[in-house]
């Protein structure tokens, strides 16, 4: 099967700095595929550089496919008939991507009418529609509320229904639960799943959150300093990291499931912070690494199959990590 | 012994049309050497309750006593003594420092405050305390946005226990942190703990956070406290529909997706829920429970909850 969307090699540059040095991946349709990264990792500028709301100055290099159609030379104006229709787009806080002066109606309306050619009184049918599909209670009433008067779990119904609005192959959310309480969060998550089943539409989940990863997505990436380093299947790479960065990641998440207390000692630690520079000659996380070693310095390593389905960019991996579980790792 | 305690406290703040009871008719106690956790989504008083036991927003009534004085009753002479041994780090460590002050005026700021040693021994108790929470020798000056998040949630903390609190107030203290990060500062906590003996509030929405970092726990909602019990029994035997259903919504890794535990958002404060104010989320609710505002009941051990039908 023909993957949805390919990018290949994408790299994102502004000036001296290179926060995405060149990531390759690809959705197929009806996919939930989850980015992990923490703040640095390039997570959200790989997200924007895939709907084209890179700002101008942002160098950019490889090519993202939607379909066979190449993306990566669009105009401005080719774009905006590709955002909304082909690729739909949520952020992390609804409040500030919604208009305030205008009805949660009156937006909804705006991306059906510019998008289709549809008169207003079949648009607002629509929206109510689409209100309804994301569970916002009584949709006839509350479409002529304005963003304030729903909370914040509401707002982000509003934000997923406009995502959705056109029925796009493709929603990234990016960071879309992090400001939600946990049991609103449960909500949307379930929500964005429903919908994707129901309507084939693959969805990119950006997140630092290993917890929903695993609950919800079908497929993982771990990025790290601007690079892809792991990819597979959220089960196994949960239960046997490869990368020394995700073992590290998983170690130091508290692990409620087995009772975890700070009683009986401390949680792992990744020492250090993220530091990614443009002259760097090795791998970008071997000042944090426990395990790294002199040919780390040489040279960046490369992203490789280690096993079916799975990806890790680290020389050490197929040797050494192989076949170590994260309990014996972790010492549980 | 009894370090904090809170008898019926209420904090409520007029806004608009009406007033909303962030805080209501809530008491607690916190123990000498014990980290007391309260949860609850945004909006539940979590914040409200933490900052009114300094009186940092003021009470609308009830008592706060720390260490057998009355804080409540405090002149702003005697508060000023309070706010020596009971400290706060915040949630967001770039927004509670000054960004025009070096990390050194920062640190020694609380000293000049209250009056602690003179020119050589601040500089003493500056540079010891930096070393202890981890900072380097060269960044006491320096400025805040010279520093990573972790960086700068540990100058948080160098300020809080520079004056050698015996209480700490944390607020959502390593939620705005990645997670490589939240692991450093909460080994720090801990470690700050042991060497100081600390006790500490921890006000988090993160459950997995709270059960490796808590002793006990409170849970909040809508301005009251719904359940209390040590932190193992809590996840051993949630008693409280809320809690049961907070529970079950942290992502587990071990877990495939499952229907979302709870439907609906929080009512808004102003104008609460009549009788038990989950009824209009739980799954257990009846006549009963919008009639009437249940009780405290005790369900094991230090463990009491405030429901009906609990079980």
């Amino acid at each position: 099967m023909t993957p949805l969307m390919e990018v290949h090699d994408f790299a994102v540059g502004f000036g001296s700095a290179q926060p995405v040095k060149g990531v390759s991946f690809d959705v197929t349709a009806g996919e939930m595929l989850a980015i992990v990264g923490e703040s640095g990792s390039g997570k959200s500028l790989t997200a924007l550089g895939l709907i084209g709301l890179l700002p101008s100055h942002a160098r950019k290099t490889g090519s993202i496919r939607l379909a066979g159609r190449d993306l990566s030379d669009l105009s401005e104006r080719q774009w905006r008939s590709i955002r909304g229709r082909e690729i739909g787009m949520i952020f992390q806080e609804p409040m500030t991507s919604l208009n305030p002066v205008l009805t949660v109606g009156e937006q909804i309306v705006e991306v059906l009418r510019i998008h289709d050619k549809i008169d207003r009184r079949s648009a607002r049918k629509r929206a109510i529609e689409l209100l309804d599909l994301v569970n916002i209670p009584e949709a006839g009433r509350r479409i002529d509320d304005y963003p304030h008067q729903l909370s914040g779990g509401m707002r982000q119904r509003v934000m997923i229904a406009i995502g959705v609005a056109c029925n796009p192959k493709l929603l990234i959310a990016d960071e879309a639960t992090t400001a939600l309480d946990v049991t609103i969060q449960a909500q949307i998550l379930q929500l964005l799943d429903n919908l994707r089943l129901n309507l084939n539409m693959a969805v990119i989940l950006i997140t630092h959150d290993l917890g929903i990863v695993a609950q919800w997505a079908d497929r993982v990436m771990v990025m790290y300093a601007g690079r892809k380093v792991e990819e597979g299947l959220p089960q196994p790479v949960f239960e046997h990291p490869y990368h020394p960065y995700t073992r590290g990641l998983l170690a130091a998440s508290p692990r409620a499931e087995v009772g975890q207390h700070y009683r009986d000692g401390p949680l792992l630690e990744i020492p250090g912070s993220i530091v990614s520079s443009l002259h760097e000659k090795g791998c970008a996380f071997r000042p944090r690494c426990p395990d790294a070693r002199a040919s780390c310095g040489q040279a960046v390593p490369p992203i490789k199959l280690i096993s079916d389905g799975r990806y890790a960019a680290c020389p050490l991996v197929p040797s050494q990590f192989g076949r170590v579980s994260h309990d014996a790792l972790v010492g549980a | 012994m009894t370090l904090l305690s809170v008898h019926n406290l209420s904090t409520q703040y007029s806004a608009g049309r009406g007033t909303v009871r962030a805080v209501d008719d809530v008491s607690l106690e916190i123990e000498t050497g014990e980290t007391v956790a309260l949860v609850g989504e945004s909006g539940c008083g979590k914040s409200s309750l933490g900052k009114s036991l300094m009186r940092l927003v003021e009470p609308t009534s009830g008592q706060v006593t720390f260490k057998g004085s009355d804080v409540t009753a405090m002149s702003a002479r005697e508060l000023r003594g309070l706010r020596q041994r009971i400290q706060m780090i915040f949630q967001d460590p770039f927004a509670s420092l000054n960004p025009r002050q070096t990390v050194r005026a920062i640190l020694t700021a609380p000293l000049k405050v209250h009056g602690i040693g003179d020119g050589k021994r601040r500089r003493e108790i500056v540079e010891k305390i930096a070393e202890q929470v981890g900072l380097p020798p060269d960044s006491l000056d320096r400025y805040p946005h010279e520093f990573s998040g972790g960086q700068r949630q540990r100058i948080g903390i160098a300020r809080a226990l520079i004056l050698e609190p015996e209480l700490v107030v944390c607020d959502e203290p390593v939620s705005a942190l990645d997670l490589s990060i939240q692991a450093q500062i909460l080994n720090l906590l801990v470690e700050m703990k042991q060497r100081l003996s600390l006790s500490y509030l921890f006000v988090s929405h993160d459950l997995s956070v709270v059960r490796y970092f808590s002793d006990r726990v409170l849970v909040m909602y809508l301005g009251k406290i719904v359940e209390s019990a040590p932190t193992a029994a809590l996840w051993a035997s949630p008693a409280h529909p809320y809690t049961r259903a907070l529970l079950a919504a942290v992502p587990d890794p071990a877990k495939r997706k499952h229907a979302a535990p709870i439907s609906g958002d929080l009512p808004s404060p102003h104008n609460p829920p009549s009788g038990c104010r989950f009824h209009t989320r739980c799954p257990l609710a009846t006549d009963l429970c919008r009639a009437e505002a249940p009780r405290y009941r005790s369900f094991g051990e230090n463990h009491t909850v405030a429901c009906h039908y609990a079980q």
